[in-house]
């Protein structure tokens, strides 16, 4: 295939999933069924396009395209195809083609079904942008949008509880760490100087040599662990199957999870191979490969097993970039694109028998494979993939990474211990979902179990079959795929040359160990079952409860904390607003020594004093007014009078607007008087309105006194000389009040009116409330959550 | 508050209070005045024409909800802003047309438009406020 354009085809490429997402509701309403096969031409057009830049890829070409996006904080859009990131992103593409297929056979006759596309397209879409983009925000951005969109796709099911609760706490734990990454990534770019992935890896030991190399290291790794499901942030990973299938099949599997990993890869060659790396990385990968290899094989739903042995993987991922060495990364890369195919086949297929026999359960499943040959075929191919078995790629991998850790420090012994123990592991596990429910005895519950439609068994056939062709003509999978991304992980050129062709060494002994440990796990599959729920139950606490106590505990102290600050009185909201502002006013000016000093009295003219005395009747009928229908109206008073002022003075203007604001608001004080229902007077002694009077007038003479302190100091005509000049010159107007409104401050006052606009909704939503509801205390809302 | 002589009058006031804040909302650019004023003038005309003669006739003769006219004033003030981007100058940079109406020649400008997209959400806004507090059938 010709070479395409780089930045058109790459913007393409990255717009396509995002260009289809919004068309699927219109394709599913024109093509009705059909509306899979035209949706999916987007990503394989992706793919094609990234495809075709394989052969400069594969040669060690590095493609950069991007765009100017806020050139003031030099935030650029712009992405970067190297070897590490073509893989992904024809992973993403290629296997996302898949499962949109898959999607039309598995949700055919779903009302949401449209949805489901855009939802699924958008995160093929931000997956896509992720792993491609360069610039650091360019990333922080996709990487933020898969976590929006994954979180939209497992809660898919919204009228389920557990698919809401998995959804909440997935967006809770990948957002957060979403977060910490953005700390990460401002840090290496205000600290550091660095803008986009190129710049730090061509920086060399700049960040690993840096004072903040600490706090960037568990910043990053936050992003990394959060997404990539390392323990003890892996709960919502298997909390997710409660998305439809395909979800499962994709996000699970292939591609969000991966997203951690992707990172950890990236970056590998720049914070990579310190001591921090390589102790933290291993131990945890180490115990998370093990632990989540175990509680697949408790679980009993094969859906949740396979959840597990992804956990378990991601975890060997992690141990592997943790280890770092040239060997470790070239196992890594192997083992993940092995993963991806597998993975994605074997939740495909289990969706297919889920759809084909209605259950998950392990033990309500059996003898299948007559039934459903072609899915069995490709079950078989995936799980011999999964279980390392020659020739499937996934032998590939697990020979190189037990090449790799084949050494005699205890550090290497006590990997390659956890690392056999997982694989075997995850061989049965392979195994439990794979062969199990197509073998024995068909159960009597199980009705007319069947083969799904092409779109449904096409996807899990591919990827089985690609395992076995990738390992078959080695050379090829090596020089496009597995060579290439290691050396962008790897910082250099390597080449990797594992065929599928077994040799007798330590490795190999290792390997054919593995198999046989499996073997034997999958016959004791019962008992060890068994064994992990006996010892969970004893615990009794796992981070899944945690999430909910934490969940719990938040709500706990805001509830706690509103209820403290939000009495819901009206007197005690006044009496701490005015008191501020009395601070505010006062303290400066004392504090700043800016008290003014007594102004002379002017000479005023006798309409004048007479306006003054209007104020001052309109202020005395306020305060001795009997009943408060008096003292609005006399508030009303003392504010016309005030316009006056101001009319006099030269600025209509403003008295202007004061009138028409004093009008509405003694109209709108006045009936909102007579719907609280208030005594008509205020009854109260003194002794207590004394405080309140005290507080008021000291509101009044704080601003008194500060209009008169401004008014004293010199005046400054730089902006009112600006805006005479210009204001007709510029902006067509004389009248530079509305001027400066609507043109020279326009944006100001488009943000005032969105004020206006929100309050009036807020208001209408206060008076709607009935009455009776008034005196109902709040809800708890921790009693609420389960 | 339902005097005779109050409901005769008002729907008088309220057409005159109407006319003349839409005068004061054009004349506003080089006279005294603008949106924010007018709007203030608009809505308690329909304030004054609530209380004398109900809430009811008041929303039959807005027809569109009060909110959904504030909402209506808010997207012309933002299109005002962003028909500038369109034409190649920055956002909310103003724009000005002086076409010959009937032998006149009439300022026409995304400033008015915006202005006008004031007066929308003021008379809409401050209006839906009185209006629900007006109405006393809820209590």
């Amino acid at each position: 295939m010709a070479q395409i354009e780089a930045t058109t085809g790459g913007t393409l490429a990255l717009a396509l999933p995002f260009i289809a997402a919004a068309l699927a509701p219109i394709f599913k309403r024109l093509f009705k069924h059909h509306a899979a096969w035209i949706l999916a031409l987007a990503p394989a057009l992706a793919f094609a396009i990234l495809f075709s830049f394989l052969p400069s890829i594969a040669n060690g070409g590095v493609i950069q395209f991007g765009y100017d996006w806020i050139p003031a904080f030099d935030i650029r859009f712009s992405f970067r195809i190297d070897g590490l990131a073509s893989t992904f992103a024809l992973l993403i593409t290629g296997i996302g083609t898949l499962i949109v297929l898959y999607s039309g056979g598995y949700l055919q006759g779903h009302r949401d079904q449209e949805r489901f596309f855009s939802f699924i397209l958008m995160f093929m879409g931000s997956m896509l942008g992720l792993v491609l983009a360069d610039d650091l925000m360019t990333l922080f951005v996709y990487w933020e949008l898969t976590s929006i969109t994954s979180f939209l796709l497992i809660g898919f099911d919204h009228d389920r509880e557990k698919a809401r609760r998995g959804a909440i706490q997935a967006l809770a734990i990948t957002g957060g760490g979403g977060l910490a990454l953005l700390a990460g990534f401002i840090l290496i770019r205000e600290l550091a100087g660095f803008n986009s992935m190129s710049e730090i890896l061509a920086a060399g030991d700049a960040l690993r040599t840096s004072p903040y190399y600490t706090a960037i290291f568990f910043l990053v790794l936050a992003g990394a662990f959060t997404k990539s499901a390392q323990m003890p942030f892996h709960v919502w990973l298997p909390n997710a199957m409660e998305a439809p299938t395909p979800v499962s099949a994709y996000l699970h599997s292939a591609t969000m999870v991966k997203a951690g990993v992707y990172l950890l890869l990236r970056m590998q060659p720049a914070l990579g191979d310190t001591a921090l790396w390589t102790t933290i990385l291993p131990i945890f990968g180490a115990v998370t490969l093990v632990m989540g290899a175990l509680l697949a094989v408790r679980a009993t739903d094969i859906k949740i097993t396979l959840a597990y042995t992804t956990v378990s993987s991601l975890g060997l991922l992690v141990m592997l970039i943790g280890v770092g060495t040239e060997g470790a990364i070239e196992g890594a890369v192997l083992y993940l694109i092995a993963h991806s195919l597998f993975k994605g086949g074997l939740f495909m297929v289990a969706g297919s028998v889920d759809h084909g026999a209605h259950t998950r359960e392990i033990d309500r499943l059996g003898g299948l494979a007559k039934h459903m040959p072609i899915t069995f075929v490709a079950a078989l191919f995936c799980a011999f993939s999964m279980g390392g078995v020659t020739p499937f790629i996934g032998f590939l991998a697990k020979e190189t990474l037990y090449h790799a850790l084949e050494q005699g420090d205890a550090y290497h012994v006590a990997l390659m211990a956890s690392a056999i123990l997982g694989n075997a592991l995850m061989f049965a596990a392979a195994f439990i979902v794979a062969l199990k429910p197509f073998v024995g005895k068909l159960p009597a519950a199980i009705h007319h179990p069947h083969e799904g439609a092409l779109t449904i068994w096409l996807g899990p056939i591919v990827l089985g079959a690609l395992s076995l062709l990738g390992a078959l003509f080695y050379g090829t999978y090596h020089s496009l795929f597995s060579s290439p991304m290691a050396s962008a992980a790897i910082g250099k050129p390597v080449a990797i040359d594992i065929g599928w062709m077994p040799h007798l060494n330590l490795a190999f002994a290792l390997s054919m160990a593995t198999i046989a440990l499996g073997i034997a796990i999958y016959l004791g599959s019962n008992g060890l079952r068994r064994a992990t729920n006996r010892v969970l139950d004893a615990i009794g606490w796992g981070p899944d409860r945690g999430f909910d106590q934490a969940m719990r505990g938040l709500l706990r102290v805001s509830f706690w904390i509103t209820r403290r600050l939000q009495s819901g009185r009206l007197d005690y909201y006044m009496t701490v607003t005015v008191i501020a502002m009395v601070a505010a006013l006062f303290v400066p000016m004392i504090v700043g020594k800016a008290l003014p000093v007594a102004p002379e009295m002017p000479q005023l003219r006798f309409y004048e004093w007479l306006v003054l005395v209007l104020i001052l009747v309109g202020i005395v009928a306020v305060v001795i007014a009997k009943n408060r229908l008096t003292a609005i109206v006399s508030l009303g008073i003392q504010g016309f009078a005030v316009a006056l002022i101001f009319m006099l003075l030269g600025a209509p203007d403003l008295s202007f607007t004061q009138f028409m604001v004093e009008t509405l608001s003694v109209v709108i004080l006045a009936l909102v008087m007579t719907r609280l229902k208030l005594s008509p007077a205020d009854h109260r002694p003194w002794r207590e309105t004394l405080p309140d009077a005290a507080i008021a007038a000291a509101g009044g003479a704080g601003f008194g006194l500060f209009l008169l302190s401004i008014t004293q100091r010199p005046f400054d005509p730089l902006l009112s000389s600006f805006f005479e000049r210009y204001s007709y010159a510029i902006a067509h107007g004389h009248n530079i009040v509305n001027v400066i409104i609507v043109d020279f401050r326009g944006v100001d006052t488009m943000g005032e009116i969105a004020v206006v606009m929100t309050t009036g909704l807020a208001v209408l939503a206060l008076i709607r409330i009935r009455v009776a509801k008034r005196n109902r205390p709040l809800p708890d809302p921790t009693e609420a959550t389960p | 508050m339902r005097t005779i002589i109050f409901r005769f009058t008002a729907p008088y006031l309220t057409a005159l209070m109407l006319l003349f804040s839409i005068f004061v909302l054009l004349r506003g650019h080089n006279e005294p005045g603008g949106g924010f004023i007018g709007g203030l003038i608009a809505a308690s005309a329909f304030a004054i024409y609530g209380i004398a003669c109900g809430v009811a006739p008041v929303r039959r003769a807005l027809y569109f909800h009060p909110m959904a006219i504030a909402a209506a004033g808010l997207c012309f003030a933002v299109a005002a802003g962003i028909v500038s981007i369109f034409a190649g100058t920055g956002f909310m940079t103003g724009l000005w047309v002086f076409p010959k109406i009937f032998g006149t020649e009439v300022a026409l400008s995304t400033p008015m438009l915006f202005d006008i997209g004031v007066y929308l959400v003021v008379v809409g806004g401050i209006s839906a406020i009185a209006l629900a507090l007006e109405e006393r059938e809820s209590d």
